[in-house]
């Protein structure tokens, strides 16, 4: 366990440091909103301001999560691999990816308001299913690196074996935060608050599960 | 002689199933009219699929926990058998649609589980296909067979209980048991699904055969 925690600390101060990454991810979101602003000009229709809003996170959690493990060199490889469990490492990347997709969401959400304006009846519900969204594109996402990591591959693999299991998360994220903007009424968004809360924990075990394998290729 | 039996029940029961399908009895229904013929071939192709994908499964699997190349062999091939039958369901899953619903594709959470299905699958052969190195490309595709295989299910089995889908069984629509198949399409419906399933597992034993025999020669 502490372990996980010096991970997470380790990776937090590296990614401070170079500060390029992090802000990169940034400019990311913050042209493609702009981008956004100057190609709609007025959203009136709410669906499309959420449907646009999670595509936009999509792509951003693709990119910021992308370079989790391939940015490593072989020698840092090579020590983790002498000094760590797999399901140490796995467990931290997630957890400090969760953090990082929290983090980025959030100002997502912000600078999406300051341009498109806040169409959210609901705000409280609506962070809670940000919060469940980003943590579940970390989580798959930090999987699929790994995956992608060790098959030699780019962003353009990442992309192709991300994007359909990601699926069923966006589809019932749009569908949850959809609710929270009209304002619906707790017992009206409970099937898909538990359907996210499974779908999370179902990706967190099958990582921790499987990380191993990928570990040993 | 017990090795051939089960394709001979396969070839008869899917002839049967042809032949049946085409000129039994049916319920004459608003509509479906006499598409109805279709449940005979369209819903046993996604039955054969999901068949295929779990043998798929199932040898990924095995796979890691021993590490053979054979059970990685089986597993690639099953996918791709379960693809070709993906492909055949959704292709008569739309000529039904087009004539039932009024267009080629609708936006139903069904067609978008499978259409997604699809993706996913096509995805693991890239990804096979990008790994050049045996045993690694073996353990990879494994790994992310399961991992997408898990979030599938979510997809077909739960999601669209969540939401109104035209298909028979979701949001509100009846089950296809309570009001479509009488007794008379029972007798056919079982035996297409059987039939096909053999059909598909038949497939499968020829293309494994034709991959262990095309690695022996090129060695």
């Amino acid at each position: 366990m502490r372990n996980i925690f010096t991970l997470v600390g380790k990776e937090i101060t590296l990614e401070w440091r170079n500060k390029y990454a992090l802000s990169g991810v940034f400019i990311y979101v913050i042209s493609t909103i702009f981008i956004c602003y100057n190609a709609f000009r007025q959203m009136i229709d709410p669906q499309a301001w959420n449907a646009l809003f999670w595509i936009i996170l999509l792509f951003a959690a693709v990119n910021a999560v992308a370079k989790s493990f391939m940015q490593e060199t072989r020698g840092l490889q090579l020590f983790y691999y002498s000094f760590l469990d797999p399901q140490q490492v796995i467990l931290a990347r997630i957890v400090y990816n969760s953090v990082l997709m929290t983090v980025i969401s959030l100002a997502s959400f912000g600078f999406y308001t300051v341009f498109l304006g806040n169409l959210v009846a609901d705000v409280p519900m609506f962070l809670l299913g940000l919060l469940l969204g980003s943590t579940g594109f970390a989580a798959v996402l930090t999987l699929v690196s790994a995956i992608a990591s060790r098959a030699g591959n780019s962003a353009s693999l990442m992309a192709v074996l991300s994007f359909p299991i990601l699926l069923p998360l966006l589809i019932t994220v749009i569908r949850f935060s959809r609710n929270a903007m009209e304002g619906f009424s707790w017992s009206v968004n409970n099937p898909h608050l538990l359907v996210l809360l499974s779908l999370n924990a179902l990706v967190i075990a099958l990582a921790y599960l499987l990380f191993p394998y990928i570990w040993k290729a | 002689m017990m090795r051939y039996v089960w394709k001979i029940a396969a070839a008869l029961l899917v002839y049967y199933s042809l032949v049946a399908g085409l000129t039994g009895e049916v319920p004459r229904m608003a509509i479906l009219n006499e598409t109805i013929r279709n449940i005979y071939f369209h819903v046993p192709m996604w039955f054969t699929m999901m068949a295929l994908f779990l043998v798929s499964l199932i040898y990924s699997l095995k796979y890691l926990s021993g590490s053979s190349p054979d059970h990685d062999l089986v597993a690639a091939e099953a996918a791709r058998v379960a693809m070709v039958f993906g492909i055949a369901g959704l292709l008569t899953g739309m000529l039904w649609a087009r004539f039932t619903w009024g267009a080629w594709w609708v936006n139903d959470t069904k067609l978008n589980g499978s259409a997604a299905t699809m993706l996913v699958y096509a995805a693991y052969f890239i990804l096979r296909n990008s790994v050049p190195e045996k045993q690694k490309r073996a353990r990879l595709s494994a790994v992310y067979a399961i991992f997408s295989f898990s979030l599938m299910i979510v997809f077909i089995m739960v999601l669209p209980r969540l939401t109104d889908s035209l298909h028979p069984g979701n949001g509100g629509n009846p089950a296809f048991g309570s009001y479509d198949l009488d007794s008379r399409m029972r007798a056919v419906f079982y035996p297409a699904v059987a039939g096909w399933i053999l059909v598909g597992l038949w497939i499968l034993q020829i293309r494994i055969r034709t991959r262990k025999l095309e690695n022996t020669v090129s060695i």
